[in-house]
């Protein structure tokens, strides 16, 4: 009986030494606002079921978008708006600086990949994209483009320069000027036609936009010029819109 | 005589020894003593332990979704696939998906036994789509009378290519969808989407709507 006992305590020993390592450490604050309203989910159509009051020390579990997920010091675990942890404080009484993007962090990028889709000479494109800011202003772009016709579709993978004017604005207009490559298949229900590859160059102007946290807003216009095999040089205009990411 | 001096002198000697021997001694003793007293006024700071640890974000999605596509012409087929999102806002989202179906063949085909409008690898329905989506609804499901589910009912559409009957074709969809998450970090979807392209296979160029329904489970990381 005693040995059984002593088994049982050290498992109970074992379980409560790893219990403690395994625990995750989050992130400590102190409720300023007179009183924050817990959720039970990460937006604005979930009740409020707790409420935890000025004074209280709050776990920060994870954040989804603006809200995050946080424990009360009573263990009530739900869901709080950016909002109303933006005058919390460490526990040492300093404030706390809720983590977050601004409009700095977006002028500081160094990574961004984006969507955007358009017409390309009067056929559908999508094309999506990778940037990295060598300097503030200047940034080396790499797209891959599908354009798809009806008479034909076409795959493009271009290398750009861009100069952005005024990379602080939140509204900033750029200049592009790149090179590539263009490969068209015609579409099967033609007949006697060939596929075809070759390069081009091109010039555009464009506007990015800063919208809110990583999301950023791009619209552009391009002029292309395809070095064809034919006599004639083919020249093709170019709009697009889209969304990017910056990281 | 002179020994009485030398003896006064010794004396005199040992006395400074002794005396000087006693005011170290005192002086060490007191040292002591000032190390043992309590200081007037004693600091009383105590130390917080302030944790820095990082906060998880869990702006992504990524999962799986089967169901059914009714491709224009070709039958309702079964369709498999996968979507990544990355949410904005508690409103926007962005979502990546591909999925695959293979298609029946026309009624046309099935009558006159014979004629065969597509190969076998022309049949196959594959896409892919760059949407944006917004969580009109989001509130909470009631199942029974204890347990709640946090849902969104969200609208979404975007754009992409379809690859079928031989050809890449652009495609518009539009859709709605009802999210259902019983975890924090899983998520029950159920979406309906149309699928419009231009198709001129039939010797006629048509707008073909492909309506979509499908199940899915996400993850959020």
């Amino acid at each position: 009986m005693r040995r059984l006992l002593a088994v049982f305590a050290l498992c109970q020993f074992f379980i409560a030494t790893t219990g403690a390592g395994a625990e995750r450490e989050y992130r400590e604050v102190v409720i300023r606002d007179p009183y924050i309203e817990l959720h039970t989910g990460p937006g604005r159509g979930y009740p409020v079921f707790f409420i935890a009051e000025r004074g209280e020390q709050i776990e920060l579990l994870k954040q989804r978008t603006e809200w995050f997920k946080v424990r009360a010091e009573r263990g009530e675990e739900g869901w709080v708006n950016r909002d109303q942890l933006a005058t919390t404080l460490n526990p040492d009484g300093e404030p706390f600086d809720l983590p977050g993007l601004s409009l700095d962090d977006y002028a500081a990028r160094r990574w961004e990949v984006g969507a955007l889709y358009g017409d390309f000479g009067g056929a559908n494109a999508i094309s999506t994209y990778g940037a990295f800011s060598v300097t503030p202003n200047l940034s080396l772009e790499f797209w891959v483009q599908e354009v798809l016709g009806r008479f034909s579709d076409s795959t493009l993978a271009n290398i750009n320069i861009v100069h952005t004017f005024y990379p602080t604005w939140r509204a900033s207009p750029y200049f592009t000027l790149g090179a590539g490559a263009i490969h068209t298949v015609p579409k099967a229900t033609l007949v006697g036609t060939v596929d075809r590859t070759d390069n081009f160059a091109h010039a555009g102007v464009g506007v990015r936009t800063y919208l809110t946290r990583r999301f950023v807003f791009r619209a552009e216009y391009k002029t292309y010029v395809v070095f064809t095999s034919r006599d004639d040089n083919e020249e093709i205009r170019e709009w697009k819109a889209g969304f990017s990411f910056f990281f | 005589m002179e020994s009485r001096v030398l003896v006064l002198l010794l004396v005199q000697a040992t006395a400074l020894l002794s005396l000087t021997g006693c005011a170290r001694d005192r002086l060490v003793k007191s040292d002591g003593a000032d190390a043992e007293q309590p200081p007037v006024i004693e600091p009383n700071v105590e130390r917080r332990e302030i944790k820095t640890a990082k906060i998880d974000t869990e702006d992504f999605e990524v999962g799986v979704f089967a169901g059914q596509i009714s491709v224009e012409d070709f039958g309702v087929n079964t369709l498999v696939g996968a979507q990544f999102a990355y949410h904005i806002t508690e409103g926007f989202f962005v979502e990546l998906a591909a999925g695959r179906a293979n298609t029946e063949p026309t009624s046309f085909e099935r009558l006159s036994g014979a004629a065969q409008l597509l190969t076998d690898s022309e049949r196959e329905y594959s896409y892919y789509n760059v949407s944006l989506g917004y969580n009109l609804f989001p509130g909470q499901a009631f199942i029974g009378k204890k347990r709640a589910l946090n849902t969104e009912l969200y609208v979404i559409g975007g754009v992409g290519k379809t690859n079928f009957a031989g050809d890449n074709r652009f495609t518009v969809n539009m859709g709605l969808g009802l999210r259902m998450m019983p975890l924090d970090w899983l998520a029950v979807h159920a979406d309906l989407r149309d699928q419009v392209f231009d198709i001129d296979l039939l010797g006629q160029q048509k707008t073909a709507h492909n309506l979509e329904a499908h199940l899915g489970v996400t993850f959020f990381f």
